[in-house]
């Protein structure tokens, strides 16, 4: 679905002078880098760590919305959300394989994932206990994705930049989807434009905090915007977000739940009130509503699918066993 | 002869096989044993649930009472549903689903590839021809992993084992026809299931040989669902599908 401003990534490297300044002559001249290319240690960590998380944050991602498959109202919207949520596990699946590029396994990532050593995005911590829910977080979430992601089609990496292409048109049709969700709710019954506002609250402020930390406090923005895995500080997409986000609520007739919003005459941006990001400190490190419940299915899954990759390994080996005892016996 | 009203109980008990499997499928949605099976699950889901909406959304129209596709799909009473119990079988583990998949999958791509080829229902025939690719899509990918899961590990063998032990008995309602069905097919809009059978036998047969499966000899076949007789696990079911259209009548989402 997204990637969240970078969670605690260590950029630090130790390779020459020369052989530094030679890659980011590269990067300034916004050469994509290639798998195969010499890259700082750094560079690599990072990008495995934040290709890691975005593929997380897609499997994960799926949770809350899978949510309301099986209780879709209608067979239409049912059907757009079984594909939507499917759409999500092939973004993951791309994304990690961008990351196997980097020398980093599918399965390693996985057991990362489940034992809470990777991160995802906070924003799946939180529960989607009505329709009204999928619609906000395909308007919402996936809309703040977008801000995210547009800059990453750009990315100096070039797997991440490719995959992101793809992503973000699939994401732009979710999106749309949401808001349309949102948009039937908000010309309903009043029953169902209450839904849209209560949802509306809910996920305001989560979405906010998707673009990470504010720019005074994000540790690792710097040598990521000079190497050119970011283009654009968390601070910078925030506000781009929030001055499309804005009209579109005005449209539906809903209310942005923040008291200290205003438009700047000056910037062209809106001014938005403080964000807490103590809720954020505390869903990042394993505090929100839903992070146990999050992983539990996620091991759960892992679990209880063992034995059939078990079986499926056990049967391939079985068939290549059987091809060379053939093939002896035909020599 | 085009399709008459009476034709749409036939029809319905179609739909409601494809409702029903599509949305056993959509529960694994976030729960399947690798990234590329959630993929596969949801794709079938997808196309079953999309062959259920193109049905009723036909049923509906022939019928031409003003029910839409989400009346029928929603909106209907349990005993009104008139799915085989094949299809609500609960999920259980994936070697339940894959084989309840490969006995609906085999029996389904030959019935599609029939209806296409011969219906007097040119809608009908245009439907069946989209869902008979889907179908044989979903009886190689099943039919795979009933092989894999049949001659893999000592446990996946024995899983699968137990599940043809239990679904094995609800296949039999796949092959009977029900009055409205006997009068669908004298009228040439559907197949004779029982016309089907040799092939299925045939189909069953070569991929429990490949996956070292022993054919169950199973006395009685369970049936029911075509006279909307479900087991206990069918109004849960529906409790989830009908819960907004439920809770929240009349309102358009």
């Amino acid at each position: 679905m997204y990637s969240q401003g970078l969670i605690g990534a260590d950029s630090s490297t130790t390779e020459s002078e020369e052989f530094l300044a030679a890659f980011q002559a590269r990067i300034d001249r916004e050469e994509k880098i290639e798998p195969n290319d010499p890259m700082p240690e750094g560079y690599r960590r990072t990008l495995v760590r934040q290709i890691g998380q975005h593929a997380h944050s897609e499997i994960v991602g799926m949770l809350p919305e899978g949510n309301w498959i099986t209780r879709a109202p209608s067979l239409r919207r049912k059907i757009a959300l079984l594909a939507k949520v499917q759409d999500e596990g092939g973004h993951g699946l791309y994304l990690y394989s961008a990351a196997e590029t980097l020398g980093v396994s599918r399965e390693q990532m996985t057991e990362e994932l489940l034992s809470g050593k990777a991160k995802y995005s906070s924003i799946f911590n939180y529960p989607t206990p009505t329709w009204a829910d999928i619609g906000a977080i395909g308007w919402l979430v996936d809309g703040a994705a977008i801000m995210n992601q547009i800059p990453l089609c750009r990315c100096s990496f070039g797997p991440y930049a490719r995959a992101m292409i793809r992503v973000c048109k699939e994401e732009s049709f979710h999106q749309r989807q949401g808001y349309e969700i949102m948009m039937t709710l908000a010309r309903g019954s009043e029953e169902q434009k209450q839904m849209a506002q209560e949802a509306l609250n809910r996920w305001w402020w989560p979405s906010l905090m998707m673009f990470g930390p504010s720019d005074t406090d994000s540790t690792n923005s710097d040598q990521s915007m000079k190497w050119k895995i970011k283009r654009f500080s968390n601070d910078e997409l925030r506000q781009k977000f929030i001055t499309a986000t804005v009209p579109q609520a005005e449209y539906l007739g809903l209310t942005v739940p923040d008291p200290d919003l205003k438009w700047n005459e000056e910037t062209k941006l809106y001014d938005h009130g403080e964000i807490d990001w103590s809720e954020f400190k505390a869903v990042v490190s394993g505090n929100g509503q839903m992070n146990r419940d999050r992983i539990r299915d996620r091991n759960q899954a892992w679990d209880d699918g063992a034995w059939v990759r078990e079986a499926a390994l056990a049967n391939a080996r079985k068939r290549a066993d059987n091809q060379h005892i053939a093939r002896e016996a035909a020599e | 002869m085009a399709a008459v009203e009476t034709h749409v109980p036939a029809i319905l008990e179609i739909a409601d096989d494809c409702l029903i499997l599509g949305h056993r499928l959509s529960e694994w949605c976030g729960h399947a044993p690798i990234l590329e099976e959630e993929m596969a699950l949801a794709n079938m889901g997808l196309d079953l649930l999309g062959q259920a909406r193109a049905l009723y959304a036909h049923a509906g129209e022939i019928e031409d009472k003003g029910r839409t596709e989400d009346d029928l799909a929603f909106l209907r009473r349990e005993r009104e549903y008139r799915n085989c119990l094949l299809v609500e079988r609960r999920n259980g583990d994936f070697a339940h689903t894959m084989l309840r998949q490969f006995y609906f999958a085999a029996f389904m791509q030959p019935f599609w590839r029939d209806v296409a080829a011969g219906s007097t229902d040119a809608t009908l025939a245009g439907i069946a021809a989209k869902a008979e690719k889907e179908m044989a899509y979903h009886l190689r990918h099943s039919g795979e992993w009933v092989i894999r899961m049949g001659d893999g590990t000592e446990e996946s063998a024995r899983r699968m084992a137990d599940a043809v032990i239990e679904l094995h008995r609800y296949t039999g309602e796949l092959f009977m026809a029900s009055p409205a069905r006997q009068q669908a097919i004298a009228s040439g809009l559907l197949p004779d299931p029982e016309s089907l059978r040799a092939e299925w036998d045939e189909t069953i047969a070569a991929v429990f040989n490949e996956a070292k499966l022993e054919m169950p000899e199973i006395r009685v076949m369970q049936k029911g669902g075509r006279d909307g007789n479900h087991g206990e696990d069918m109004g849960h079911l529906l409790a989830e599908l009908q819960f907004m259209q439920r809770a929240y009548p009349g309102q358009t989402w």
